[in-house]
């Protein structure tokens, strides 16, 4: 337990790194993935092909490769960067189509009947999509989104195998000095990790409860 | 996107319209790629002021005839296969398990189950790996194997849980009125049938299997990755660095398309025979578009 206490300060930093690389990635890659979902649904050909390039290529790409690409062979190829920086980009390409799926999904989760309806009343585009259309596409989409939260949150554990000492990281830098209490530590990062993904659980089953709609 | 809900179809002017606003898109994708490429194929100057031939010069592309390189990238497709291979089974295996002892009857067994569920779908699975390397000294593949089917088992424990869940009450009552025990009825009848609905779900978890094999690389597992731009990197010099990567990416892209293509073929067929509405284009799009993070590895499980 002392091994802990003693070290809190390291596994403070490493969460704080952690917190920070969910906070960046997860905002950019929440609005690269807005950008994406909107070439995708759009009525542009090219647009939506490319879209969907990007989106089957990323998907299939492993992280570990993309983190890879980011702090090894960019620096190759002449980027100099902060290891930070490289995780954070990495992290937001990785994650950007999956969100970029969760929003698709929910815009076309919507009924065709329902923009007819609305289009039918005489509303325009703009208040078809505002009245009608988002408010419904929203609440389909927070409960899926919240779960892409959740899974990069424990995939910024990959940027610690690429030079970023977050908390992941800062668990293996501990172990190097106290190997007596491996069981202890690997515990308490655990319980970092736990912090942040139940809650974030926890919301996501509550949104989908209470916004459900019944069709 | 013909039955997209934000526009009509489109009419002669909008379409002539889309066409011209696809060709400009096009046109500046192909610029943007035309610049890469010519970023890629100027010759690079490192910091001192040394040149080095260009990305895409001819001497950092020799080694593809070499067999030897062929060899090595063998040895690594087929270390990360045999780690996948393990774990998947492993996943399985657990996933079973996990889904009797969620249901179990008895309190005991059902609650620290639920406990141990949730930290194992909470925490990521490279802290799985690093626990089992360290804690049980196992060596890199095995603490590899144990952490993917681990984790993976706890969200196809899950997704069985939900399958055995929406059959209907009818199942289990009439396995049990035929004298079956409730395993047995678990085991012949719900199981059976939970699987072939959930079989979507399972396959896409399992191509997240294969893609987090590379999570390995950071415990120094020589799978693919690691084998290539490690070891063959070392042998064949830093020249070579980027073409090496660039067919560590193929062989990835090449086994999971193929992957989540057969997930998808094989979602269709479900959906279409489970439902008898064959012949309905749009069942397994709804149906995969539920688990947007089907494929992210480390997601919170598709249900």
């Amino acid at each position: 337990m002392d091994a802990i206490i003693e070290n809190l300060p390291t596994f403070l930093s490493g969460f704080g790194k952690t917190l920070g690389l969910l906070g960046l990635s997860g905002s950019l890659a929440l609005v690269l993935g807005v950008v994406v979902a909107a070439m995708r649904i759009s009525p542009v050909g090219s647009l939506r092909g490319f879209a969907a390039f990007y989106t089957e290529i990323v998907r299939n790409t492993p992280l570990t490769l993309v983190l890879f690409f980011c702090a090894v062979v960019l620096p190759y190829l002449g980027v100099r960067l902060d290891y930070f920086v490289f995780a954070v980009a990495g992290l937001t390409v990785y994650t950007s189509p999956f969100f970029a799926e969760a929003i698709r999904s929910g815009v076309n989760g919507v009924p065709i009947g329902q923009a007819e309806a609305a289009r039918s009343l005489g509303f325009g585009f703009g208040q078809t999509l505002r009245l009608i259309v988002l408010p419904q596409a929203i609440r389909m989409v927070v409960p899926p989104l919240i779960n892409v939260f959740i899974a990069l949150t424990k995939n910024t554990s990959v940027a610690g195998g690429f030079f970023v000492i977050e908390l992941f990281a800062s668990a293996s830098v501990v172990i190097n000095v106290r190997g007596d209490e491996v069981i202890a530590i690997l515990l308490a990062v655990a319980a970092f990790y736990l912090v942040v993904t139940i809650p974030l659980g926890l919301i996501a089953g509550q949104v989908e409860k209470r916004v459900a709609i019944l069709r | 996107m013909s039955n997209s809900v934000l526009y009509d179809v489109p009419g002669p002017k909008a379409r002539r319209r889309s066409f011209i606003i696809s060709i400009i898109g096009g046109v500046v994708i192909a610029a943007g790629v035309a610049w890469l490429i010519a970023g890629l194929a100027a010759p690079r100057v490192s910091v001192n002021g040394a040149v080095s031939p260009s990305l895409l010069d001819p001497s950092r592309w020799d080694i593809f005839t070499d067999v030897q390189l062929w060899l090595g990238v063998g040895d690594g497709v087929l270390a990360t296969l045999r780690m996948a291979a393990v774990a998947a089974v492993l996943a399985l295996t657990l996933g079973v398990l996990f889904c009797f002892g969620r249901t179990s009857d008895t309190k005991w067994i059902r609650i620290p189950t639920s406990v141990l569920l949730e930290f194992f779908r909470g925490i990521p699975v490279l802290l799985l790996m690093l626990f089992t390397l360290l804690v049980f000294s196992t060596g890199a593949y095995w603490a590899g194997v144990i952490g993917l089917g681990i984790y993976n088992g706890a969200i196809i424990g899950e997704a069985l849980r939900a399958g055995v869940k929406s059959l209907p009450k009818g199942q289990r009552e009439s396995g049990l009125a035929i004298g079956l025990t409730p395993v047995q009825t678990r085991l012949k009848i719900e199981f059976p049938q939970a699987f072939r609905q959930m079989l979507p779900i399972i396959i896409a978890q399992l191509v997240v299997l294969l893609k987090d094999t590379s999570l390995a690389y950071v415990i120094a597992y020589p799978e693919l990755l690691r084998r290539v731009m490690t070891y063959l990197s070392n042998y064949y010099g830093n020249n070579y660095q980027f073409s090496l990567f660039v067919i560590v990416l193929a062989i990835y892209l090449a086994m999971n398309l193929s992957l989540s293509w057969l997930a998808r073929v094989v979602a269709r067929r479900t959906a279409g025979g489970a439902k008898g509405k064959r012949g309905r284009k749009d069942e397994p799009v709804i149906d995969m578009a539920k688990l947007p993070d089907a494929g992210m590895g480390g997601g919170v499980g598709p249900l």
